[in-house]
């Protein structure tokens, strides 16, 4: 298994490589380092002088990718794209183009992100099972068909409508949260409250329609029969054998989500005041500012890579059958 | 394969009960004392003389040597104190002093820098002499701390100490120290330094005499502070720790705005020294997180992610409320506080508001203290009558929210491009087609669809509360507008016609008898914009006219523009000081984007000689009768011309509650807070009574619950007997099933969907 590792990782290195070209050919396409530096300097008159002086002091007077005004290996070292690449493997994100340090924005918000996707995704993942297994019970039945109806219906809302019809529910009407915000520590979780409940609420539609066709397709193998014919109970044969051989196709999706649970969710971020890293990227390409937004399409690269490792690692763990080393 | 079973749980109606008991005892635990469920921050804040404010977007940067954003001046203009600021009351704006004891004094040298009378014609440089109050001292900051034998305690810190603070009030000891000329003076220096960055350094190297020379020279590499704090700009003197003077090249009066704004905030080398630790610097700790000032307030906490947190200033003594100078017009009881010391509220909170619901409804639940009003929100908030004048909604009033509108030294135009060989040039037929289209762009129209009616059609380029506006009978754009009883009417739609034909397209067509096209570049791309174009495009049509859009992004837009590549295109300019000069240079011709390499600011290249030489005579003046006739042959020049359709000056409108006191509009003045007042006890009772939680729905909502789950384990239980007994016949059909199977391995036993046997 460890070979398998080191050699996914091994994998990982070209990935990344070519998700960071397409990011700077994509970035400098749209903005030159000219409009950067005068999207920077907010300046109402921009001189040639000050715009070359922004660039020379953000690294952005060097060609992109091909330096010809150096010769042999200097060619291709001396551009931004090499200069700032090797940073980004040694995970030096840099300054951002306001000065701050891109590291320690990502510490100090990743937490946030992290405290409301964290909590959504586990009550998302537990309640959908749970609800799928209800309806795989009562299968054929009104409810299953009611709960199928109610499923496509909440996954045709926007999920906006969700945090706004919350908000005003919740908040402005029953005054029961606030309406947005966000506090460290134990006053943390009556902010969290409502974006994690509406949350949770917008993904059930989805989730338990995945989760239910998952389980059908198991409720008919041998095995389900087997367990049946010894005379187990409907609830006994579901939690303890069609949930746990279940678990394979539903570690497909799941797992791979977790390290990118760091990233955040932008609406929801948003209309909740939370400080995360959902709208880190999107108000840095708002703002041209090219240190963030390498820094996080390279982390979230490397967290689905992480991801995808996972997943694979889950396998062998929950499946004797899987074996790396084979 | 077979996995073993686990440990069956059954549905238990008394644990569901529990639970839901427990989650709301929870939810109750974690309410406030005075039963406020939704209270964005804490009972003692609400109880506290703090204002709560928001922001949307993270100032970028807070070292006033580089800041210029608005979001940016609302924070540091609370910090930091220039040595002049705009009255809060007076109109027109007027300068007073604000470290200074009395305004600064002028000469006026000749190049020898012998002094010469103001009126000389040798006058080649004016000199202005600075002298500070004795009593102003920097707010508590770690960057003073000594020791007792004099050191500094902080400007080498160990990485212990470096461990322990997330920012510069976590260290244990603070310092302050008097303000000195010195500060100012190296405010300037850092100016000149082009890492720095500064957005006013082009215009400052052509105005003090020496910082162009200077600024070359400190550019070229780093400096030390020691070195900083010796090198010296000739037109720069220090004559005493409370005496400074500047020198500019030749006259110009509007150099005293200039000295109203943070650029020119003093900075101690204290905290240069302090801020310069490589240690700070990866924290996120600099003169553009925490600045160093002398202002109302200092800044504690800046969370740009957030929140920020500004806290009064325990050294701040020089500042009164004032007593006059209120219009006439204006409540009288602005003026209650008068005399009284400054800062009258303790803290202010800035709180992250990214959406505008979310911060509409707080403030309609009484959390912010104040707010703007949103397109969405319009409606709720404000009635427009039908002369277009806005006043508050019944359920505002019934609030008692206050209501502030105030019209922004601001102006948004609809440029043509002079350069163009369609619609630009000076001859009256291309002129008459900018008229024609000047007539039939409807701004009046614009400002009721797209604004609500908060704005002014312009008359010209000076908005209105700057010096050498007019608008009246005798002084008005005749060429748009004519006069009626209700002041001008803009032409009918028919003159527009009869220009056109003189200017060659009748009905909008071109000798050729094709419809007469023209382009129109725009960095409005969204869905939004596009009922805004359509309505440009229809403003045109009324002509016969063509208009193409060409919407690019805003780069694309900007770069079209400075290489004079578009033919008509919107722009606007807030004004920087309060003078028609930071107005009329928009259309000089030394500032046309041809001119000057793109970097100039007449977007339209506008570029008349005659207009060019009255702007020079224009900048140097004082205001009096002599300026205000030139201005008026400018702006009459212009109106004939029409290098732009005059847009519009946007009005501001802000809310707040009547609890929140001595809230004036001033749009040039960025220090305001200090002049507000809060009743803190007020605002708790209003929000006590406004957000008392409604709870019957948690108990209908549990009971809802406990009468779903019977249903189900009913059901569950009698399929389950149901199984029992149906167990031998359903046997015997799945054993022939699968019998059957075995010939036909694929059909499967059961479909999918199908409940259990029963």
């Amino acid at each position: 298994m460890l070979a398998y590792m080191v050699r996914r990782l091994i994998y990982a290195v070209p990935i990344l490589i070519g998700v960071n070209l397409i990011t700077f050919a994509l970035f400098f396409m749209v903005n030159t380092p000219d409009d950067m530096a005068r999207a920077q300097l907010e300046a109402k008159q921009t001189t040639p002088e000050m715009i070359q002086a922004w660039k020379q002091s953000h690294g952005y007077d060097k060609p992109l990718f091909v330096n010809n005004e150096s010769s042999g290996l200097d060619t291709v070292t001396e551009t931004l794209f090499v200069q700032e690449s090797l940073k980004l493997f040694m995970l030096d994100f840099g300054q951002a183009d306001n000065g701050r340090q891109i590291s320690e924005d990502i510490q100090e918000r990743m937490w946030p992100s992290l405290a409301i996707a964290l909590p959504t995704f586990l009550i998302g993942l537990v309640t959908n099972i749970a609800l799928a297994l209800l309806i795989v019970l009562f299968r054929g039945s009104v409810l299953d068909t009611a709960t199928m109806i109610v499923a496509v219906a909440i996954m045709s809302i926007s999920g906006l409508f969700y945090i706004i019809a919350g908000q005003v529910l919740f908040s402005k009407m029953l005054h029961w949260v606030p309406i947005s915000g966000y506090e460290s520590g134990w006053e943390m979780w009556r902010f969290l409250i409502l974006p994690v409940a509406i949350g949770v609420f917008a993904g059930l539609g989805a989730g338990v329609r995945w989760y239910r066709s998952i389980f059908l397709e198991e409720i008919n193998k041998d095995y389900i029969r087997t367990a049946r014919a010894k005379g187990l109970s409907e609830i006994r044969l579901l939690f303890g054998h069609l949930l746990q051989n279940g678990l394979l196709p539903i570690l497909t999706g799941v797992v791979v989500i977790i390290p990118t649970l760091f990233m955040g969710s932008l609406i929801m971020e948003s209309f909740f005041g939370i400080p995360g890293l959902g709208s880190y990227t999107i108000d840095a390409i708002n703002a041209q500012d090219f240190g963030i937004v390498k820094a996080m399409v390279f982390l979230g690269a490397l967290l689905y890579i992480i991801g995808l490792i996972l997943t694979d690692l889950s396998y062998a763990f929950f499946d004797p059958r899987v074996r790396f080393d084979q | 394969m077979l996995s073993r079973p686990g440990r069956l749980q059954t549905f238990s109606v008394k644990g569901v009960f529990w639970l839901l008991l427990a989650l709301t005892l929870l939810t109750l635990t974690g309410c406030s004392e005075d039963g406020v469920w939704n209270r964005p921050y804490s009972d003692e804040q609400a109880r506290t003389n703090t204002l709560f404010s928001n922001f949307a977007t993270p100032p970028k940067h807070l070292d006033p040597v580089r800041s210029y954003s608005a979001n940016e001046w609302a924070i540091i203009s609370q910090v930091y104190e220039p040595p002049l600021q705009y009255h809060y009351f007076k109109r027109p704006y007027t300068l007073e002093p604000l470290t200074l004891t009395q305004m600064p004094q002028q000469r006026f040298l000749d190049a020898q820098g012998r002094e010469r009378e103001a009126t000389s014609e040798d006058v080649a440089m004016t000199e202005y002499h600075f002298h500070l109050r004795d009593d102003i001292r920097y707010h508590p900051h770690a960057a003073f701390a000594r020791d007792a034998q004099g050191r500094f305690l902080y400007h080498a810190l160990s990485e212990q100490q470096l461990d322990r603070i997330k920012r510069p009030a976590d260290l244990p000891e603070s310092g302050t120290r008097r303000l000195k000329a010195q500060d100012y003076t190296l405010a300037i220096k850092r100016m000149a330094i082009t890492a720095n960055h500064s957005p006013i350094l082009g215009t400052m190297r052509e105005l003090i005499v020496g910082l162009a020379d200077y600024s070359d020279r400190v550019s070229k590499k780093p400096l030390t502070i020691k070195q900083l704090r010796e090198s010296s700009v000739k037109g720069v003197e220090v004559h005493s720790d409370t005496h400074f003077s500047i020198r500019i090249h030749g006259r110009y009066p509007q150099f005293l705005y200039w000295l109203s704004m943070n650029f020119f905030a003093p900075i101690p080398w204290e905290a240069l020294a302090f801020y310069r630790q490589p240690g700070l610097v990866k924290k996120n700790l600099s003169l553009d997180t925490y600045p160093v000032g002398t202002g109302a307030y200092q800044l504690l906490d800046n969370n740009p992610n957030r929140q920020m947190r500004l806290v009064r200033n325990p050294h701040y003594q020089h500042g009164t409320y004032p007593t006059e100078g209120l219009p006439d017009e204006a409540d009288p009881d602005l003026l209650a506080d008068g005399g009284k010391p400054l800062p009258l509220i303790d803290e202010v909170v800035y709180l992250l508001e990214k959406e505008s619901v979310p911060l509409w409804n707080k403030f309609l639940q009484g959390y912010y203290d104040a707010s703007g009003v949103s397109s969405d929100s319009f409606d709720q908030a404000i009635s427009v009558s039908s002369q277009g004048d806005l006043s508050l909604t019944s359920e505002m009033q019934q609030k008692g929210i206050q209501f502030l509108s105030a019209v922004e030294p601001t102006v948004f135009y609809l440029g043509f491009n002079m350069d163009d060989p369609v619609v630009g040039g000076y001859d009256k037929t291309a002129r008459k087609l900018r008229q024609a289209i000047s007539i039939a762009v409807d701004m009046e129209e614009y400002i009721s669809i797209f604004l609500n009616g908060r704005g002014v059609a312009a008359q010209g380029p000076i908005p209105p509360g700057i010096y050498g506006y007019e608008r009246n009978r005798d002084h008005f754009n005749d060429v748009i507008y004519q006069w009626s009883d209700h002041g001008p009417v803009r032409r009918p739609l028919d003159e527009a016609r009869q220009l056109l034909a003189e200017a060659g397209y009748p009905d909008g067509k071109t000798p050729e008898g094709e419809p007469l096209t023209l382009y129109y570049d725009t960095p409005a791309t969204g869905p939004d914009a596009k009922s805004q174009l359509n309505w440009y495009r229809k403003q045109l049509a009324k002509l016969g006219i063509e208009l193409v859009i060409r919407a690019t992004d805003y780069n694309r837009f900007q770069e079209k523009v400075r290489g004079a590549k578009v033919q008509l295109f919107s722009w606007g300019w807030n004004a920087d000081y309060p003078d028609p000069e930071n107005f009329l240079f928009l259309l000089s011709g030394d500032q046309a984007v041809i001119n000057s390499n793109g970097s100039g600011v007449n977007a339209s290249n506008y570029d008349r000689p005659q207009f060019n030489q009255w702007f020079q005579q224009v900048k140097r003046m004082p205001n009096g009768p002599e300026r205000q006739a030139l201005i008026r042959k400018m702006v009459k020049l212009v109106q004939e011309d029409a290098p732009w359709v005059w847009g519009l000056h946007p009005k501001s409108v802000s809310l707040f509650h009547d609890w929140y006191r001595n809230v004036w509009a001033n749009p040039m003045a960025n220090n305001t807070l200090k002049y507000h007042r809060l009743e803190a006890a007020k605002r708790v009772e209003k929000q006590q009574a406004w957000n008392q939680p409604v709870v019957w729905p948690l108990w209908v909502l549990a009971l809802l619950i406990m009468a779903s789950v019977y249903p189900l384990v009913s059901a569950y239980r009698r399929r389950q007997r149901q199984t029992l007994v149906g167990n031998t016949a359903q046997n015997a059909v799945q054993n022939r099933a699968a019998d059957e199977s075995k010939a036909a391995p694929s059909t499967s036993s059961r479909k999918s969907g199908e409940g259990p046997s029963c």
